[in-house]
């Protein structure tokens, strides 16, 4: 199965009694406070263009209010836009009528909630099945492939459970393979971690990038957390008061934010396992030197593995083998610390 | 006073009512009208109510004439099914056999035919309505002022149309109940589906529910307590309204209360009161155990 991109494009959401109206004049550049106060409306989001990764984790960014949470609404249309498009596989998912909707959720698409939104009168398993049975998979079929991914979640042995004779990380371990029983090629996870605690959060998180490993699905992630962006994120978007101020890889956010915003956010990162060591080797110059670093590995990984081997300088190779360049211990450091640029900054 | 009104010009001080001769021809308009209405379709309506005339009968005929330990017997056994606790169980065949002894088991077995009756009507039609008001707002607004006239208007004022309508007997009586007992259903119905949680219903709309398997799988099941609470209101309601029903024929315990009243014979009179709370308190913890029972998934085991 393949999974495709979803092109988020011109995509505005005005809330109100006649968000349509006010559309012209926020593209002319009305701003938010403004159309509250003079209008009544609220603008949800204006103007986002965002092309997610097909088979990749797209993380979406914001603090509360920043429209993270209407954004994603709009890949399974629980809310309709007032402008623009949503395309999936060519098709713009804002235009279906109410029976492809219904079918493009059913197959195309699974939901993770922040606060799990499981059917309290259920077992585990009979919410694992929620999915299948809506679209009408018989049940000991259903009860198969569900009983699988509780298997894979962690949860063996509490498929008769009632959500709430579970902690909220399993009750989230639930919402997480009801959606991928769903088998559904888009992942939709709305702060799916937000409501746990850090430790659990970890392990929930680690448990998504293993299963992302071999399901390769289109993931759509939205989170608070920066820490949790930059360790999921393929790509990242940062949203506030509902545009995005800034998006791509975990890196260049951290290396170049695009503004204050973003820098305040970026300071408190830990930038050894954000940064890879490609991106401050130095060319090669003269003879391999200390031992050899794999492209891609963060700066942490990297000084631990030549403080292990008692070496200060060591040469980076890609995947062949082949020496690309060199990096030392002390430009690793002076990476890895914040600049104090971004200390004034805030 | 008088001298307020040498003041005032005499339209500030005598209300200014329609005439007696204007408000004499609306009354014998509006009420030949409805004897007009009743002599046309009275038949009709009534042919359309005699199912419930047979139900009823059916019911009261199997009540009253099975033996009483069969009754006993299946009372228990339906109370065990609902409540799963002994002393419930135990309380009703105390209850019945007291009953019994005073020599009120047939009288009792009538009122209970009736109850039974009127509560599945109320609950056939109450969900429905329910579920139509929690779907629409205007529904709501239609329906609640209904509700609100159904509820504080005092019953004696509608047995006059209902009986005008259809005579003296049980049906009117069945009537009369379930006006009365209705609106709790409805209205717990309407709320308990308005008060599921937000968060459920979007996930059920994420994977794709219809509405019809929204209502089946997430607002039914969710809003259960809340229908659970209604439907003992509603028997409650029955309980107390099948005593004044029973100023337009319909028997049972209801009646004995009333020619109690009308002889003054106190000890009568409460052995009957006695025995209609004591099948209200059957019902009402029977219900209540057995709504308690079907939540049991609710108990927050781990913290």
């Amino acid at each position: 199965m393949a999974s495709h991109a979803i092109e988020v494009k011109n995509l505005y959401k005005i809330f109100g009694s006649n968000g349509q109206a006010y559309v012209d004049r926020v593209k002319a550049g009305l701003g938010k406070a403004e159309l509250n106060e003079k209008h009544g409306h609220v603008l949800g989001l204006q103007d986002i263009n965002i092309s997610m990764p097909a088979g990749g984790i797209m993380v979406v960014m914001g603090l509360s209010g920043s429209g993270k949470s209407t954004l994603i609404r709009h890949i399974n249309r629980l809310i309709d836009p007032t402008a623009g498009e949503v395309l999936y596989d060519g098709v713009d998912i804002c235009k279906m009528n109410e029976n492809d909707l219904r079918e493009f959720r059913r197959h195309k698409t699974a939901m993770v909630f922040q606060k799990f939104a499981l059917l309290p009168h259920r077992t585990v398993i009979e919410n694992t099945i929620y999915g299948l049975e809506i679209q009408g998979v018989n049940r000991s079929e259903s009860e198969k492939r569900a009983r699988g991914w509780i298997e894979r979640v962690g949860l063996k042995g509490f498929e008769n459970h009632y959500p709430n004779q579970l902690s909220g990380g399993m009750q989230q371990r639930v919402g997480l393979a009801r959606a991928l029983t769903n088998d559904a090629d888009i992942l939709l996870m709305d702060e799916a971690y937000s409501a746990l605690d850090p430790l659990i959060r970890v392990d929930m998180q680690t448990v998504l990038l293993d299963l992302q490993k071999e399901l390769k699905k289109t993931v759509v992630f939205i989170t608070h957390d920066l820490d949790e962006a930059l360790r999921l994120g393929d790509k990242i978007a940062i949203l506030r008061d509902g545009k995005v101020v800034q998006q791509g890889s975990g890196q260049e956010i951290v290396l170049k934010p695009a503004d204050d915003y973003i820098t305040a956010f970026v300071k408190e990162v830990n930038r050894g396992r954000v940064i890879n060591v490609e991106t401050i080797m130095q060319p090669m110059s003269g003879e391999q030197s200390g031992i050899p670093i794999t492209k891609g590995t963060v700066l942490e990984h990297a000084a631990r593995q030549m403080t292990a081997n008692n070496v200060t300088t060591a040469h980076i190779v890609d995947a062949a083998g082949r020496p690309v360049g060199t990096i030392d211990l002390a430009a690793i450091i002076s990476s890895m610390v914040t600049p104090t640029t971004h200390l004034q900054a805030a | 006073m008088a001298s307020i009104c040498s003041m005032l010009p005499e339209l500030l001080c005598k209300f200014p009512a329609i005439d007696d001769t204007s408000i004499r021809i609306a009354r014998k308009t509006i009420d030949d009208g409805f004897k007009g209405f009743v002599r046309a379709y009275g038949n009709a309506i009534d042919a359309l109510v005699q199912p419930l005339q047979w139900f009823l009968n059916f019911l009261e005929g199997v009540f009253v004439n099975s033996p009483w330990i069969i009754i006993l017997a299946v009372m228990v056994a339906v109370v065990y099914a609902g409540s799963r606790n002994m002393r419930i169980t135990l309380g009703t065949a105390l209850a019945m056999f007291a009953i019994g002894l005073v020599g009120l088991w047939n009288d009792t077995m009538i009122t209970l035919a009736m109850v039974t009756v009127c509560t599945l009507i109320s609950i056939l039609i109450g969900i429905p309505i329910g579920i139509v008001m929690a779907r629409s707002e205007r529904a709501q607004s239609i329906v609640n002022p209904i509700l609100d006239v159904m509820q504080t208007m005092p019953s004696f004022v509608y047995l006059i149309p209902v009986v005008m309508i259809f005579g003296i007997g049980k049906v009117p009586g069945l009537i009369a109940v379930v006006i009365y007992a209705v609106p709790p259903m409805i209205r717990l119905t309407n709320l308990g589906i308005r008060l599921v949680d937000k968060e459920v219903l979007e996930a059920a709309d994420a994977f794709g529910s219809s509405g019809w398997q929204k209502l089946k799988n997430v607002q039914m099941p969710l809003a259960l307590p809340t229908i659970m609470a209604g439907i003992n209101q509603t028997i409650m309601m029955s309980l107390a309204m099948v005593v004044v029903a029973s100023m337009i024929g319909v028997g049972g315990l209801g009646r004995n209360v009333l020619q109690a009243i009308n002889n003054q014979f106190f000890t009568v009179g409460f052995l009957n009161g006695f025995s209609l709370v004591a099948i209200a308190i059957i019902f009402d913890r029977t219900s209540q155990a057995f709504g308690r029972r079907l939540q049991k998934h609710s108990e927050v085991i781990h913290g």
